[in-house]
């Protein structure tokens, strides 16, 4: 028999505060919880054991635990869902949370903590995790009274998820989860919270000025960013009828992949550090610019006072400390990337003003000489496999199975090569670490797309520097038979630090040489999976189609050339006009000065 | 004043009601130290009738876009109610409380008193040896009164910080 209190409104209390938390996860919609178990929370593992709503994911680490929920979320646009325990528990999972809010990517990870009683007192696994955490996620809770449970936790989700997503971070004392508490139902959405009001609807004043600015262009472009994705498909829809109804061209940010689709004709590829010679000059050269869901990174401006210099800058995003953040804008409009183009698709209609049609053909021709630099040009001869062949030929063989692919990546040359190689025709299929740059990002948050999209093609285009960072998962991935394909470009470097040195420390390779290296083909094996390796080019389509058509996890070690580099290149320090092309191509080919060796 | 790329600096006197809640003020400091933001003072209390709100009043510094971009990260903190640049909006009050402590004998001991007479300073506590002074007032009449204390026996500073109001019938909230 179970014992029940009295709460003071008279309703018995049947539920202990573990069972609360699992009956708002579920009324919330989750269903899959990746997490790792421990003393603070096992109440929760006690209450997830007694009931069948909710799937939980037994990772190996507590960072896969975030980034695994960082994949599913991204790949399906729900929020994502964490259970670690407390202390190491939850500063394991600080790296993902920080991930999780440079992407913008709705999270909520519950962190177990020592009862109340013992806050403060150094106990046993014992972190100030909401002290630790503040700066990392969007907001956090430390849940002290029992009657405040349900109502934390629907409001953790509702901030994850509105406005500009984010990680947030629930800690749980122990006896908060044993006790009795009562249980609450989410507050309907017509009832707005006390404080956080995030503006969704833009002001069509703006809209319309944006709309007047762009009629009047001579030389546009629209910039788009994950803000677009994070809007829903439907964001991404409208953003393509934008383009086709104006004829622009437009560019996409790493984070923005797939939110135009790839093959259209008026895509002129991704712009920034690593982004294409047209896009870059064309952000360069435009006369107003349209950024719509992106944040005017360091990575994309290049040199700030160089940026851009001759244009009109409009400025859609959700957060409205994004705006005039980096970059001095002349539009700013606030909102939803769905709802804004919307409404600029309409302002559009109704706007009569001709466009200079002449004036874009002209543009269109200018870009189409730019185009015809042909950037991503490299030569694939002889037996040494060049790592953009191996990505090239990884997207044509998918693309030729038909089938659903999602693509991840760690972080350096390879992810570079992918964002650069790798077409995307749909949003929510590209998953990569693109704000802090998280080396081990790729094999969880595959792990986590895989779990959402269990019948599609997951792949992680990996490096084996990188790939080592979080190789545990792969015992994640044999318990759960989660078909996970690794893709390793392996150049014995870590390359883009080897990049670097080469271009900026004078060749000297200091500490970037990835000696000792597990041999990937037995280290799969050993984790129930596939080994798999291509040494010449003669093997790699082989390798790639064997990969392909494996059921099961399956590590593709490739070995490609060693000192390739990641062009075309801005400098650290420099001016979008200023970029290096590849070997045999002519461009500015910009001096690194003093204050740019600064920059990283 | 401005910066090391000579684009002008302005004091800005931030008004920010927030839910009062735990740490709520270490997420708005937290916020200054992170983005590297001055701050010149800082104060907070409860101001409603049942405690659940404080309003935190935050002096700070730096170029227009630095500023505008302080209170829009003050903004998107999740118990953050309203933000309000007093600098920016007219007219406002700034008062701040100091205590200052003064130990001396003979004609110091007069010398102070007669300043303070003059700066309407109350003495709220005395020895044979020592004066505690309460003044309010703006910072630099403080800094002024401070100034004169130091020679004739200055021992001790307590402040409060600014806190602010815009003259008027305007309100933060309504």
């Amino acid at each position: 028999m179970s014992a029940t209190i009295q709460h003071a409104d008279s309703t018995p209390l049947t539920m202990s505060g573990a069972e609360v938390v699992l009956r708002a996860l579920k009324d919330q919609g989750v269903e899959v919880i990746f997490g790792y178990p421990g003393g603070a929370v096992l109440p929760i593992y006690d209450a997830i054991f007694q009931q069948n709503a909710i799937r939980h994911i037994l990772v190996r680490h507590e960072q896969a635990a975030v980034h695994a929920a960082e994949g599913y979320a991204r790949s399906t646009g729900k929020v994502g869902c964490v259970l670690v325990t407390s202390g190491p528990g939850a500063t394991n999972a600080v790296t993902g949370l920080l991930d999780a809010l440079m992407d913008s990517i709705p999270l909520v990870c519950l962190t177990g903590q020592v009862p109340t009683h013992l806050i403060g007192n150094d106990a046993f696994q014992e972190a100030d995790t909401t002290g630790i955490t503040r700066p990392a996620t969007k907001h956090n809770y430390l849940v002290k009274r029992s009657d405040d449970l349900a109502r934390v936790v629907h409001e953790a989700f509702h901030v994850a998820r509105s406005g500009r997503p984010g990680p947030v971070v629930i800690d749980l004392p122990k006896d908060i989860l044993i006790n009795k508490a009562p249980y609450a139902e989410a507050p309907p959405a017509s009832q707005p919270h006390r404080s956080y009001r995030p503006q969704a609807e833009p002001d069509m004043g703006q809209v319309r000025k944006a709309v007047a600015l762009l009629k009047a262009s001579k030389k546009p472009v629209v910039y788009a960013g994950g803000g677009v994705i994070n809007a829903g498909p439907e964001a991404s829809r409208l953003l393509t009828e934008f383009v086709h109804m104006t004829g622009f061209p437009c560019t996409n940010t790493l984070m923005g992949l797939g939110a135009f689709p790839s093959q259209d004709k008026q895509f002129i590829g991704m712009l920034g550090m690593h982004g294409t010679y047209e896009a870059n000059l064309v952000m360069h050269g435009c006369d107003v610019m349209l950024n719509m869901g992106a944040r005017f990174d360091d990575r994309v401006t290049g040199k700030l006072s160089h940026f851009s210099p001759g244009s009109k800058k409009i400025h859609a995003d959700i957060d409205p400390s994004s705006i005039n953040k980096n970059v001095k804008v002349d539009v700013p409009i606030v909102g939803d990337a769905a709802r804004i183009l919307a409404a600029m698709i309409q302002a559009w209609k109704e706007d009569t003003t001709p466009q200079d049609r002449e004036a874009l053909a002209s543009w269109w021709r200018q870009i189409e000489e730019w185009r015809a630099k042909d950037c991503l040009r490299y030569v694939q001869q002889g037996k040494i496999i060049k790592p953009q062949h191996a990505v090239k030929r990884l997207y044509e063989i998918t693309r030729e199975s038909g089938r659903e692919t999602y693509i991840t990546t760690e972080v350096g040359q390879h992810q570079m090569w992918a964002a650069q190689y790798f077409g995307f025709e749909k949003p929510n299929r590209w998953m990569t670490s693109g704000g802090l740059g998280t080396m081990g990002y790729g094999l969880p948050a595959a792990m986590g797309v895989q779990i959402a999209h269990p019948d599609a093609l997951v792949i992680d285009i990996a490096g084996e520097a990188s790939i080592l960072m979080n190789i545990q998962e792969m015992a994640t991935l044999a318990q759960y038979r989660l078909p996970v394909k690794v893709f390793i470009l392996n150049n014995e470097y870590m390359g883009m630090v080897r990049q670097w040195q080469e271009l900026l420390h004078g060749g000297r390779y200091s500490e970037s040489y990835s000696a000792a290296l597990p041999d990937f083909v037995k280290l799969a094996e050993s984790f129930h999976g596939v080994g798999l390796r291509a040494t010449n080019a003669d093997q790699l389509d082989d390798v790639i189609r064997e990969m392909l058509a494996t059921d099961r996890p399956v590590i593709a070690d490739i070995a490609v050339a060693k000192d390739e580099n990641c062009f075309p290149m801005i400098p650290s320090g420099a001016a979008h006009n200023e970029m290096i092309l590849g070997p045999g191509q002519e461009g500015g080919v910009a001096g690194v000065t003093d204050e740019g060796k600064v920059l990283v | 004043m401005s910066d090391k790329t000579g684009t002008a600096l302005r004091a800005a006197t931030i008004a920010v009601l927030v839910e009062n809640e735990a740490g709520v003020l270490a997420r708005v400091i937290g916020l200054f130290s992170g983005r590297g933001y001055n701050i010149d003072s800082l104060t907070v209390a409860p101001v409603d009738a049942e405690g659940r709100l404080s309003r935190i009043t935050v002096v700070t510094s730096g170029t227009e876009m630095v500023i505008e971009q302080i209170k829009a990260q003050l903004d998107r903190l999740v118990p953050v109610h309203k933000v309000s640049d007093l600098t920016l909006e007219g007219p406002h009050l700034v008062r701040e409380l100091a205590l200052i402590k003064v130990v001396g004998t003979g004609d110091h001991r007069v010398e102070a008193l007669r300043l303070a007479d003059a700066f309407r300073a109350r003495v709220v506590d005395a020895t044979t040896e020592s004066f505690v002074f309460e003044m309010t007032g703006n910072a630099d009449k403080i800094d002024a009164f401070c100034a004169l204390m130091r020679p004739i026996g200055l021992k001790e500073i307590s402040r409060t910080g600014a806190v602010a109001i815009a003259r008027g019938t305007s309100a933060l909230m309504g």
